[in-house]
């Protein structure tokens, strides 16, 4: 009982930020997008209007661990590279 | 440093010595001087602190708080309304673990508009978490002060502390009192080192959403972080009177105990005035005893259960009103002793708003508490004086008009 | 001219946070942290920001953060910035960090805004800013004080009747060193004023409009594209203000200047559902009047004068 309490007795609130902290938000998607590699010009607009830091600057690559699929990568892209494309049930 | 000084302006000179590195505040009688002799010394270069004029209580106890999350060392001081408008954030400094260190001079809540002493104020914060001491005299405000960062800021404690001094009996008063130097003092009090703070070198989140699943256990670390208090109060104030030669480390400070049958709980100056009362009742042949209780959280229930034993009867006297119930030191007294001790027990509610209690006043009650001859609870000096009249005589005039209206 | 590639590669917004698709607060936040970097403490005023970091144990944001009470922005940053100045005389800090407030409109206009005069009157060395979603989003969209005329909220639900405050201007009559607004849609003329802010000494104020998908009602993908209607309408203005002038930015600049025609009102309430409602009764044109009304009387207040073809 002692040992439990002086556990307890040493803690506040305070969290570890990491990737990830609210799950695998993939899950979340209803549509994913998807980048044509050929039409895209490497403008960076993907980059930084994704919400969720979900783009690499470097190659443009999308981590569908997290992309929650909002779609603004697809309206802002100016080449049509990026389009959204229904998720499949699996 | 010997000198002649208000209560308020020795808590400033004591908040200097502590090595105080930043200073919140905002102004409301009766604590202003507190709060205005720190800026001239800071402006005389007298005291090495940031001050910052907020525009409000809650705004002083924000400030407080995340000052003190960064690393400084903070002390703040208020009164009644701005103690209460401090509320969420006195909640608020709890849960987030600061070792700050607040001076609350008691003082009435209005309306009607009253600034003079009695403890609804302290009292209303009972349940916030902080830690809660009564000082009785000028002396005891310094020493309290110094001590208040040696018990806030150990890590088995982290709970923020609130040093209740009454209004104008004490913050107004002058006398002499030695104040330790800050050289002095920082053999005492080594600088604040937070266990967790804001920090580049660190980044995490402080205060986060927690989920119930998380929760309850945050909360039972600061009951802990109140209990260990106990201890830590003692050892504060035992290496204190190793260095400065004075002793404030009660958690109940006895008066006369030896032998006493009946005894008087209070906190505070009317504690202090009760000690006359007792050395009168005691001339007298009456075996009357006191128990000044100094920390109200962490409630002292196991001294009061082997102070209280076996005695006849208890007088407690409230400055202060739960209404709905009775007073809170009564209310708490009996609850420490609960299943433990049966000692029967009276309430007496005197000095509310300032009003004048004298010793002789509390002798009458010790005396009729004593015999039986009072209630559970008793306001003891309630009266209808010309003033009430006019006001009773306007409260009909209304009556009349709005009446008609119907 | 900073071009979309000078910007910082590093996230301090860690991916999989618990904000709604498309959030402007989040991607506010990214490109915030991009200019200000990692010597940066953040105190973030409860709003969706405080909720959208993630719950205990974990955390979207890899800055030292600190969740303070509502009202309380500006004053902890006053505090913070107190303890920094004393850790500093400590000898303690290598490099003194920059502070920054995270707030939404309510806890700007509405009950910080008390906190926020305060720490700008005490010229409390800070970045404030407020993310504005014209509501209170983190209780379920009611309305607040930076809520437009017309537009529905769960306490408005018939549309509001009155206009919503100027806040920036109210910053401006503090007179503090730096006022600036922005919006998610130019984000470079975003990331400028960032870095500007973060150079100047004293209280600096920043306000993005934060159009917010679930309480605006529209779809996710259209965040950027209602912030860019709402400056191409007029309905939000890109200025600076500095040292006793205001200095309009971006696409305001070019609208004001005469370069590019302003888009009607309309064109912006349209899109949001939140207007919907308005629109489609009987006190619909008298609101979209009292709107266009409302772009030139912040445009006269700014400058002094609005020009004709506005």
């Amino acid at each position: 009982m002692e040992e439990k309490k002086e556990e307890i007795g040493y803690m506040t609130s305070v969290s570890r930020p990491v990737k990830g902290c609210a799950g695998d938000t993939g899950e979340w998607r209803v549509f994913r997008p998807v980048k044509d590699a050929d039409k895209c010009n490497e403008c960076l607009l993907c980059w930084v209007f994704c919400p969720e830091a979900t783009i690499s600057k470097e190659g443009l690559e999308i981590d569908y661990q997290y992309c929650k699929g909002c779609g603004i990568c697809a309206v802002e892209c100016p080449t049509g590279a990026m389009t959204m494309v229904k998720e499949e049930k699996q | 440093m010997r000198v002649l000084e208000t209560g308020n302006h020795l808590v400033a000179l004591a908040a200097n010595a502590s090595a105080v590195e930043v200073v919140p505040a905002y102004p409301i009688t009766p604590q202003t001087q507190i709060i205005e002799m720190i800026a001239e010394l800071i402006a005389e270069g007298k005291m090495d602190a940031e001050y910052i004029p907020v525009e409000s209580e809650h705004s002083a106890c924000a400030a407080l708080v995340s000052s003190s999350l960064t690393g400084a060392r903070s002390f703040s001081a208020t009164s009644s309304h701005g103690l209460a408008y401090m509320h969420e954030m006195l909640h608020y400094a709890a849960g987030i673990r600061v070792p700050v260190v607040l001076v609350n001079v008691n003082r009435a809540l209005g309306p009607g508009w009253n600034i003079w002493c009695d403890h609804q104020d302290s009292i209303s914060q009972r349940d916030t978490g902080w830690l809660q001491v009564y000082v009785a005299s000028h002396q005891e405000a310094v020493d309290t002060v110094i001590q208040a960062f040696r018990i806030t800021e150990d890590s088995s404690v982290l709970m923020p502390m609130m040093i209740n001094m009454d209004a104008f009996v004490l913050s107004h008063t002058y006398m002499d009192a030695e104040v330790p130097d800050r050289e002095e003092v920082a053999k005492y009090l080594p600088p604040y080192r937070p266990r967790w703070r804001l920090d580049v070198r660190k980044p995490v989140t402080h205060g986060s959403v927690v989920y119930p699943v998380d929760f309850s256990e945050t909360r039972e670390s600061m009951q802990i972080g109140q209990a260990n208090a106990r201890e830590v109060v003692t050892r504060a104030a035992e290496e204190f009177r190793e260095m400065f030669g004075r002793w404030h480390g009660d958690l109940v400070e006895p008066y006369m105990m030896d032998g006493a049958r009946y005894v008087i709980v209070a906190l505070g100056s009317l504690a202090a005035e009760s000690k006359v009362a007792v050395d009168s009742l005691r001339a007298r042949g009456k075996e009357v005893g006191l128990l000044r209780v100094r920390f109200f959280r962490p409630f002292p229930n196991e001294e009061l259960r082997a102070l209280c034993a076996g005695r006849e009867g208890l007088l407690v006297i409230d400055r202060d009103y739960s209404y709905g119930n009775e007073g809170a030191l009564f209310t708490e007294t009996k609850g420490a002793l609960f299943g433990h001790v049966d000692v029967p027990a009276r309430n007496l509610i005197v000095g509310l708003g300032g009003r004048d209690v004298t010793f002789e006043q509390i002798e009458g009650f010790v005396e009729k508490a004593w015999a039986g001859e009072l209630e559970d609870v008793t306001w003891g000096d309630s009266h209808i004086s010309p003033a009430h009249e006019v006001t009773r005589e306007i409260l009909c005039e209304f009556s009349e008009l709005l009446d008609k209206d119907s | 001219m900073v071009r979309f590639k000078d910007l910082p590669e590093e996230e301090l917004f860690l991916a999989g946070s618990t904000a709604c698709q498309g959030c402007p607060s989040s991607l506010a936040l990214r490109i915030a942290f991009k200019a200000l970097g990692k010597n940066t403490l953040l105190i973030v005023v409860a709003s969706c920001t405080s909720v959208l970091q993630g719950s205990y144990p974990f955390s979207a944001i890899n800055l030292p953060l600190m969740n303070v009470a509502f009202a309380t922005g500006g004053a902890s940053a006053s505090g913070v910035s107190a303890g920094i100045k004393a850790l500093a005389k400590r000898g303690e800090l290598e490099e003194e960090p920059t502070v920054l407030v995270w707030a939404g409109d309510g806890g700007t206009y509405d009950i910080g805004i008390q906190s926020l005069s305060g720490a700008a009157e005490r010229e409390t060395d800070f970045i404030y800013v407020c993310y504005n979603n014209e509501m209170y989003s983190n209780t379920g969209t009611q309305r607040s004080g930076a809520t437009p005329l017309g537009a529905w909220t769960t306490t408005t639900p018939g549309g509001k009747s009155q206009h919503r405050k100027d806040i920036s201007q109210i910053m401006i009559a503090h007179r503090i060193p730096y006022v600036a607004t922005v919006s998610l849609a130019y984000p470079l003329d975003f990331y400028q004023k960032m870095e500007k802010a973060k150079s100047i000494k004293g209280t600096k104020y920043i306000e993005i409009m934060a159009p917010c998908p679930p309480g605006w009602k529209f779809p996710s993908s259209q965040m950027i594209e209602v912030s860019r209607l709402a400056v191409q309408s007029g309905m939000w203005l890109l200025y600076e203000h500095e040292d006793g002038e205001t200095r309009f930015t971006a696409a305001t600049k070019r609208i004001l200047e005469g370069k590019v025609k302003r888009k009607p009102v309309k064109d912006y309430l349209e899109i949001q559902g939140r207007f919907r409602q308005i629109l489609s009764s009987p006190e619909g044109q008298q609101a979209e009047d009292l709107l266009e009304e409302e772009v030139s009387e912040s445009i006269r207040r700014l400058q002094g004068w609005v020009p004709e073809y506005i």
